[in-house]
Order: C-alpha cells, then structure tokens, then sequence
C-alpha cells in the first residue's frame, strides 16, 4: 500500500468572477522513502493540490475526491484529527521563508512547539533536540543562533531552519514546496542534499514542488507533470527527462537553458501563455499552445496508461 | 574596432549604517559595490552573475547614476555621468534605460498600456504630437511581440511574461543606446522565460542595443552574453569571455558558481558532486581581509588572508582577481 494515494482530486475556489478549477481529477500516490516531484508552470494547481491535502486550503476553496494517508483519507478529517498527522507524520516546509516564521519569536519557541506538542517532550529535551537537528543541517553554533530571531538570519540560513523544522519530527512524509526557489544556486545544492541524505536515514517520502528542472533531475525518483490543473503526464525521472512524451512535458524540457548545450541555439519556447483557470478551453487545455494539435484535440484527452508506467494525457498515437 | 559606449574606472558603492544606541553611536559602512571595471561596446552584451547581496542591483543603480559613487567614474561615451549637471545628466537618461525583476510591480496599475510606453516620451518631449506618440508606442509593442490592439488596457489584465514585454517596450520607446536588464526573467516560468531571452537577443541585433543582463542564473547568462561579470561581495572575481568563462574559468568562485548549477538531465544530476562551496557568504559589514573569498575558497592559502587580489588583465583581455589565477587549472568537466 502506498504511503499517500490521492485519488480524483478536485480543488475549486468560489470567487467573484465565478468558480475556479484548481485542481482537476487528479491521481497520483507516493511511496515510503521515494521523492515524487510535482512540475508545472505558475497557476498548474501544485501548491493548491497539497494544500488540499493537509486541510489547509483558503476559505473560499474546496476539496472533493480522496487522499489516503496510510489508509485513511486525509479529506474526511476532521481538523482535530488532522492536527494528528500534520507537523509529526506529515511536515511541510513551506515556499517563503520570511512570511512562514514569525518575526515576533526566537527559532527556540518556534522549533520546540512542535516537539512539545506531538512528542511530550519536556522544554530542555525539545530545544536539545531541536540543536541537534539544526546541526544536522549543517547550521553552524546551533547553540547560539536557536536564541536568535528569524530577521537575523540570511535567506539560506532561514530556509536551513525551515527545512530543520520540516524534519524535527522525522516525519513519514514531508511535502516541500519550491523550498530552493528563492535561494542562491550555492545554498540550494546544500538544501537538497540535506533533504535527500535525511530522506535515506528514516525513510521519508518526499513530495517535492518545484519549476526547476534541474534540481528535480537530482533530487526525485518519479515526476508528475501538471498543467492547469491536471496530471498531465507522470512517470520514473528518466521517462520524463529522457523519453518524454505530452508535447508540454517535451516543450517544458526544450525551454530550459542548460550550461552543457551549445549557446548559439535559440531558446525553444512555447508559444503564448498558461489558460486562464476561469475561463478553461473545452477539449485538451494545452491545445492552443500544442504545436502537434490536431482535430481530435478539441474532445478532453484521454490517459494512456501503457504498459511502461509512463501514463500520458493526449490524443497523439490514439488509433480511432 | 568596436565603439566604446561604457567604461567604468574603480567605481564603488559605500553606504553609511547607523548602528549602536544613543549613547554609543557607531556608523557602519557597508561596501555594496567596491572597485568594478569594465568596459562595455556599442552591441555588446555583458552579463552579471553572483550570489544575493553581492551588490548586482547597486551596480545597475549606478551605471545609470541613479545613486551616487563613493569613488571612482561611470563614463557614458566619454563623459562622467556624475560629474554633469542634473539638466544634462536628464538628456543622457534617453540613452540609459533599465528593465526590472518583477514585472508586475514595475508598472503602475492605473495606468494603461498606451500611457505606460508613452510617458518617456512625453517626458522628453512634453510637444510631441499625439499621432506621433500613438505610432512610435504601436511601433514598440509590435517589436516585443504585443498586439497594437491592447493599448487601452490595464497590466493587470496581462500574464507577468507579457508585464515583462510592456517593460521592455517602456524601455525601448526612446531609442536608447543601453538598457540594463536586472533579474528581468527570474520572476518568469521557464517556457516564458525562453520566450523574453530569445526577444531580447533578436532586439539587440536590430538595434545594435549594448545590454548590461544582471542574473543569480547563470544559464540564462550564458545564453544572452559575450562577456560575464562574476561578482562577490561587491568585488569583480572575474570578467571573461563567455566561452571562456564556462568552460575553464580563471577564478575559483566562478568555477564554485557553475558547478552548482542543476543539470536537468537525471544521470548527470546524481553524479554531481558538492560544489567544495560551504557556508554562507559573510557579513558585509565586516568582511573578511585579504581575498573576500578565502573563507569558502577551497583553494585559499596564507596570501589570500593577508593580500586583496587586484582585477588584473589575462590573456585575451580576461580579467581575475585572484592571487593564485596562473597556477590553478579550473577546467570544467562536463557530464559530471
């Protein structure tokens, strides 16, 4: 059984301009200490599929189909029950540093609430532990800088204390969104890394979010890749980088500059912009800016699953 | 021979930081930006690269004089822009525009597109006729890709990629000689950030435009520049040739700097190994002596501690700051 198995999920938002499909049918599920990345362009309903998830949506949004966690479907929860789960099995480490910790409270009480809370521990075993796991993700003199606040930090180090929370509890899965997207290229390797070498230690499955390809190539097992609001194609790191087969997947990973190609090239781009998720075409929701569309695009596309586990959303190699 | 428009001697940045209580003031100084030279041609692409806080945006903020030197000289075309008066240093602006990070909050909402592109030129030409204005800001938006048709709308009403685009025609209304582009693709998806690079390299071309391209990413860099900057706490490490610089770099940071790139190809990704780069990049307020980079450098002896490395000329016009530039051997492997 999988750690995580979101089946049919669905997250919309009520807004004066009319209803927002966020999220649309999507099934994905995620073992025990493997990293399943989440790919997609800004509004393609990444961060809104884990929020539904953790019951941590906006209240204007909703949630409908299902999300096991270890057999039991996280969307049935009441918040009482969730509160079981989330920050000791389920952590996450959130997208922006600076608005995600409180400026008003020292790293100590920040990092220790958890720990007392979840585990029973007493103040001085949490905040020893909580040095301990600061250290682990190589902050250096934990001893000094727990005293500090978050505005004393650099955005590396405050992500490093993010990442050192997401992990204090050793939880079973920890979801990190883009938690290297406004870091230095210097800093992220070393986030990453910290992430993957406690992933190996207590077996924790990983979702990561992220638009940088790059660091998914070194730091996942399987990738989905969504597109306003749908899977659009998902499968082992090697079928999507190597053998790529949606048309987005394929434009996504031709628009990427790479150090290791030739320069003279011109970017490969995809023409025009994401849809509007108030205003979703009919049919294929890539097909304005597909360039192998064709008639059949028009009617929504179905997933091909195959037999390689490589299942791909489109009309492309569909005999009538 | 290439027309010089540029040349920046020794120029530095300095701000003054008040620090302490009342009682015991003290005032800091912070080096944003501390004795950068280059020289930039009428054509030319020069990209920027470094870590946040290195002092990439100080520098563009200087090269249009827009915050005051504490040493040294920005010539634009022979003249130091801060040596003119403010009547003078205004006609030169014409010449000098600059294109933002985040696209959404460069332009004012209120305002339409039309009103957007055109306000530098009723700024320099409070006369001009209206049907002069309305050709030239339709002729901009059709050279970044926008529809003339859209003038009489508002940025909120379009994607940060075509935000980026209204910049850029912004920046471009009044013919200007340079533009300097800070972080102008890192708030963009890659598919549209593929789409801004390649307008900006076709836009250079047509009109022989010298770009300053200020960037954390240095794939971005390498695919727009002929020359890269590399910069450190407010220091230039080193200024190569593109093909030089990524492929055998003469300085250590440099060298630290592309090996932290993620490949986005899986095999090549796991056999990477760490960069050799640890810790954070210290305080500004109280750097280190000798090299700004020799508590991370992996290559760091007792030299570096005690003696700044100067920018110093290489073969074929390259430029490091390095004690140890001569004996390193920096080659990039590739495929891990």
């Amino acid at each position: 059984m999988a750690l995580l198995e979101v089946k049919d999920l669905d997250v919309g938002f009520d807004t004066p301009e009319g209803e927002v499909h966020a999220v649309n049918r999507l099934n994905f599920s995620v073992e025990a200490g493997e990293t399943l990345a989440l790919v997609g362009e800004s509004g393609s309903g990444k961060t809104q599929t884990v929020m539904a998830i953790l019951g941590l949506l906006a209240e204007n949004g909703h949630a409908s189909g299902q999300a096991f966690f270890k057999g039991k479907d996280l969307l049935r929860m009441s918040p009482s029950e969730l509160n079981l789960h989330r920050g000791s099995e389920i952590a996450m480490i959130f997208q922006d540093p600076m608005t995600s910790l409180n400026p008003y409270l020292r790293i100590e009480k920040q990092m220790i609430e958890v720990a007392m809370h979840h585990q029973g521990l007493k103040k001085a075993e949490a905040v020893a532990h909580a040095v301990e796991v600061l250290r682990a993700v190589r902050i250096p003199d934990p001893e000094r800088i727990i005293r500090q606040y978050p505005h004393e930090f650099s955005g590396g180090m405050r992500q490093k204390v993010m990442v050192a929370m997401g992990l204090l509890s050793e939880p079973e899965l920890l979801i990190a969104d883009e938690p290297t997207a406004a870091l230095d290229v210097t800093v992220q390797t070393q986030i990453t890394h910290l992430m993957s070498a406690l992933q190996k230690k207590s077996n924790t499955a990983i979702i990561l979010i992220s638009h940088d390809l790059g660091i998914v190539a070194g730091a996942c097992d399987r990738v989905l890749v969504m597109y306003a609001g749908e899977a659009v194609e998902c499968g082992t790191v090697e079928q999507i980088y190597y053998e790529p087969k949606h048309p987005y997947t394929q434009g996504l990973l031709n628009s990427v500059p790479r150090l290791d190609q030739a320069t003279e090239r011109e970017l490969e781009t995809i023409p025009g912009n994401p849809p509007n998720p108030l205003t979703l075409p009919d049919g294929c929701k890539f097909r304005d800016r597909c360039p192998q569309a064709f008639d059949a695009c028009s009617e929504p596309p179905p997933m091909q699953v195959g037999g390689d586990r490589h299942p791909f959303r489109c009309w492309l190699g569909v005999s009538k | 021979m290439n027309d010089r428009v540029m040349r920046v001697q020794d120029l530095a940045v300095h701000f003054k930081l008040r620090e302490g209580g009342l009682l015991q003031p003290k005032t800091l100084t912070l080096k944003a930006v501390d004795g950068v030279s280059f020289d930039l041609d009428a054509g030319e692409t020069l990209g920027v690269v470094g870590e946040s806080g290195c002092g990439k945006s100080t520098l563009a903020r200087a090269l249009l004089a827009l915050v005051k030197p504490s040493r040294g000289r920005v010539l634009w075309l022979g003249e130091d822009l801060n040596k003119l008066g403010d009547e003078a240093l205004r006609k030169k602006r014409q010449d000098l525009q600059i294109v933002f990070q985040d696209p959404l909050a460069a332009l004012n909402p209120r305002m339409t597109v039309r009103d957007i592109i055109a306000e530098p030129l009723w700024t320099f030409f409070p006369k001009i006729a209206r049907v002069q204005v309305d050709e030239r800001v339709r002729g901009v938006m059709k050279m970044v890709g926008l529809l003339p048709n859209q003038v009489n709308r508002y940025p909120h009403e379009f994607s940060a990629g075509q935000c980026q685009r209204i910049s850029i025609a912004r920046a471009l209304v009044l013919n200007p000689k340079l533009v300097i582009c800070d972080e102008p693709v890192s708030a963009l998806d890659v598919s549209v950030q593929a789409q801004i690079i390649n307008l900006l390299k076709i836009l250079q071309k047509k009109l022989n435009l010298s770009l300053v391209f200020i960037a954390h990413d240095l794939s971005v860099v390498k695919h727009i520049s002929d020359r890269v900057m590399v910069m450190y706490m407010g220091r230039a490490m080193e200024l190569s040739n593109r093909e030089k610089l990524y492929r055998k770099p003469l300085h250590p940071y440099t060298r630290a700097l592309i090996r932290a790139v993620p490949v986005p190809d899986p095999k090549v990704a796991r056999a990477a190994s760490d960069t050799g780069l640890t810790g954070d990049m210290p305080s500004p307020l109280d750097p280190p002596p000798g090299c700004v980079f020799h508590t991370r450098c992996p290559y760091s002896i007792k030299r570096c501690q005690l003696e700044v490395p100067a920018l110093r000329r290489m073969e074929h016009g390259d430029w490091v700051a390095c004690h140890r530039a001569e004996e390193l051997d920096l080659t990039i492997v590739k495929n891990g």
